[in-house]
């Protein structure tokens, strides 16, 4: 067999699957190339499912078995690393990937309430996608971010102080193919570009948004308006003992 | 006399463009490499031993004594792994520390791998934030075209490597040889202890584990030296850390001060409670961390006088809510939180938190009966001290803690036949003046 497409190869001729499942070369070089950023490969699985959700929209058995291959490690192994954390998905996720933060200080600030206008207006359930394909809707944990409360993530960006009526909107304009911005960060784009950066290929757009959200300044500009400040340095320029006040 | 606040690790969030190299280093960043590279290793970890530097992800253990831990004799490689993992309930500091100010922690990384004598150093950042981790690639990126990262760092001899390291959604992962597990590719699944993560941590190699705001301390107690470190706080809780206020207060957002400043004052800094309101119970650190009430409201807020209030300082999460929230759907959550990131290694937790959902569910609609609160007891009982990993032992703080000061609550639910609050009353888009 041609250690070329090990993994396409052997799906398409057991199972003639479909052309979309079967990873292309591009996708294998860049799961070696993961691999490769470690002390030792296996380290590089995690980013790789992540790559393999962007290539493929979801953890593929195909993906799967292309893991295993190159990291020399059986696809059992590999499927007990996927069906572990929660950002890895059996079933294909929409364009948009939205999540309502439920955990306890966002759900009493509003996030329980969200999350039910979603669902009645998405007609969609937990962990479901839109019959368009556009949006995957689900109730999320703590994602750091209490300051803010209620959150909801779009692609895993923030959407800071959502009411229900400003997560509809969030929504339809995606729906509308509307370009909608986080709160704290830039335009946001699709979940396979997304889960493309958590694979460690940036996508070159660091530099947008904010340096921060009003809420993470909120000591820092008291502490400028009462000329608030840490103590100076105890070490003198020259290196010699300072005095102490 | 200290300030009530002191910005040092916020100090640039409101600066233009602070996440760049540029920005950074105009305000002296990366100075510190200089001046530890001009010591020897140990004698930086002497520094941070000196400044009573106490990790900040939750723990509080001693960082310079983790960091004297390893065993310069051993011929493996040392490693270094940062958690920025963030996932503990409440708890949101790490993040927007990232998010503005990356370098600040690639600064503490080097710093921190060159006293271990780590020549690689990981990241291991949690997968959902997105624009936190584009902000940590281009840090990263940015610091090797300087020449900050890479072979023979400002001409010293000394080479690191860094990478980032996006995890995939698992708050155990936050516990820290768990987190080693997600890094070498495997099922986050915590370890057996011994070996400590010192001796044999990341590829069986000694290994130092590290809160984001522990390391991203390092280069200020560098650059300003032990004793001004050590000026701050309280005798056995020295230095500032960042207050994250959330919930049911005027302001909510980080608040930077020296270890020991009480609730009640960031409460005023926080523009108090919110309009006609008061507060109820809050957690001084996170949902893992007791529940206190306004009772508390003086406790210091430092390792020492947290736990003596009968809680734990934790991450500083401090989690507010007032009189329309009801403990017990709070405690209900956050108890579904925990069976929901049981990793089911051990079976106190894995079915401990089971059971003790289906008896809180049952008594947050009225069902059940007064023995279920002793019920629920014993269960916490079961699972506290005797699960294998502080996540079990987690799960059992909110329940203990709400009963023990809010009993009559659970007792209003069996009475009322369900729950006696307006859920929308708690709200942040409540009407003003709405009321349980
Ligand atoms: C369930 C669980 C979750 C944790 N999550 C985090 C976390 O997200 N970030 C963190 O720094 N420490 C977390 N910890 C604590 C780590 O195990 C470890 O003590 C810490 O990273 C050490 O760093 P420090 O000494 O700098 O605080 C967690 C512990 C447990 C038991
Ligand atoms: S206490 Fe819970 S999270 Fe920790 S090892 Fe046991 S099952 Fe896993």
């Amino acid at each position: 067999m041609s250690t070329e497409y090990p993994v396409a190869q052997g799906q398409a001729q057991a199972e003639a699957a479909a052309p979309s499942d079967v990873l292309d070369a591009t996708t294998l070089a860049e799961l070696r190339e993961i691999a490769a950023r470690y002390p030792e490969p296996r380290s590089g699985l995690l980013p790789m499912l992540h790559l393999v959700q962007s290539a493929q929209g979801r953890i593929t058995p195909e993906g799967i078995e292309a893991c295993a291959e190159v990291l020399g490690i059986s696809a059992a192994e590999v499927n007990g690393v996927a069906t572990f954390y929660t950002m890895y998905k059996r079933r294909p996720v929409g364009d948009y990937h939205v999540g309502v933060c439920t955990n306890t200080l966002c759900a009493v600030m509003g996030g329980d309430l969200i999350f039910e206008r979603l669902k009645e207006h998405l007609e969609v359930g937990n962990d479901e996608t839109t019959e368009d394909g556009s949006i995957t809707l689900e109730h999320i944990e703590c994602n750091a971010a209490c300051d803010y409360a209620p959150v909801m993530m779009v692609n895993w960006e923030f959407m800071d102080n959502q009411t229900p009526e400003s997560a509809v909107q969030v929504v339809d304009d995606l729906r509308a193919g509307k370009p909608v911005h986080s709160t704290r960060g830039p335009r946001l784009c699709t979940w396979r570009e997304a889960e493309r950066v958590l694979a460690g290929f940036p996508d070159d757009r660091a530099d947008e948004g904010p340096t921060a959200g009003p809420a993470s300044l909120a000591g820092l500009r008291i502490a400028r308006e009462k000329g608030w400040t840490a103590p100076a340095s105890t070490l003198a320029s020259s290196g010699e003992e300072t005095d102490r006040d | 006399m200290t300030d009530a606040l002191t910005p040092v690790l916020t100090d640039n969030w409101d600066a233009e463009r602070a996440w760049t190299l540029a920005a950074y280093e105009e305000r002296g960043g990366y100075a510190a490499l200089d001046k530890a590279f001009a010591m020897a290793p140990d004698d930086v970890i002497d520094a941070v031993k000196e400044s009573g530097l106490r990790g900040r992800g939750g723990a509080g253990f001693p960082t310079g004594m983790k960091w004297g831990f390893i065993p310069q004799d051993n011929p493996r490689p040392k490693y270094l792994v940062v958690n920025a993992d963030e996932s503990e309930p409440g708890t949101c500091k790490d993040i927007p520390l990232m998010m503005a100010s990356p370098h600040t922690l690639v600064e503490g990384v080097i710093l921190s791998a060159y006293a271990i004598r780590a020549n690689t150093a990981f990241i291991y950042v949690r997968g959902e934030v997105l624009h936190v981790i584009r902000r940590l690639q281009r840090a990263v990126q940015e610091a090797y075209l300087a020449g900050h990262l890479g072979t023979d760092i400002h001409g010293s001899g000394y080479h690191l490597d860094l990478i980032v390291h996006a995890g995939a959604g698992a708050y155990i992962c936050g516990e820290e040889t768990a987190l080693l597990e997600g890094l070498e590719g495997r099922r986050g699944q915590p370890r057996l202890r011994p070996p400590f993560p010192a001796v044999a941590g990341l590829y069986a190699s000694p290994t130092v584990i590290n809160n984001v705001e522990s390391i991203a301390s390092v280069p200020s107690i560098i650059a300003n030296g032990p004793a001004w470190f050590a000026g701050m706080g309280t005798e056995k809780s020295k230095g500032f850390g960042i207050f994250s206020l959330s919930g049911h207060v005027r302001n909510p957002g980080q608040y930077e001060a020296p270890l020991g400043i009480t609730l009640r004052e960031l409460i005023d800094l926080a523009g108090g409670i919110r309009e006609g309101h008061e507060l109820k119970f809050w957690t001084p650190g996170g949902s893992s961390t007791p529940l206190l009430t306004p009772e508390h409201l003086d406790v210091p807020l430092d390792f020492e006088s947290v736990g003596a209030a009968g809680s734990m300082l934790g991450t500083r999460a401090l989690q507010l809510f007032d009189e329309t929230t009801c403990v017990v759907r709070a405690v209900l959550r956050w108890t579904e939180f925990y069976k929901h990131e049981s990793c089911g290694k051990c079976t106190p937790c894995r079915e401990g938190t089971w059971w003790l959902t289906q008896t809180l569910a049952r008594l947050e609609k009225g069902q059940g009966t007064e023995a279920d609160l002793d019920l629920l007891l014993d269960q916490c009982d079961n699972i506290l001290g005797r699960s294998f990993c502080a996540l079990g032992d987690g799960a059992t703080s909110p329940i203990s803690s709400s009963i023990k000061h809010f009993r009559d609550e659970y007792l209003a639910h069996l009475t009322n036949g369900g729950c006696p609050f307006d859920p929308v009353a708690s709200t942040a888009f409540a009407p003003a003046g709405a009321s349980a």
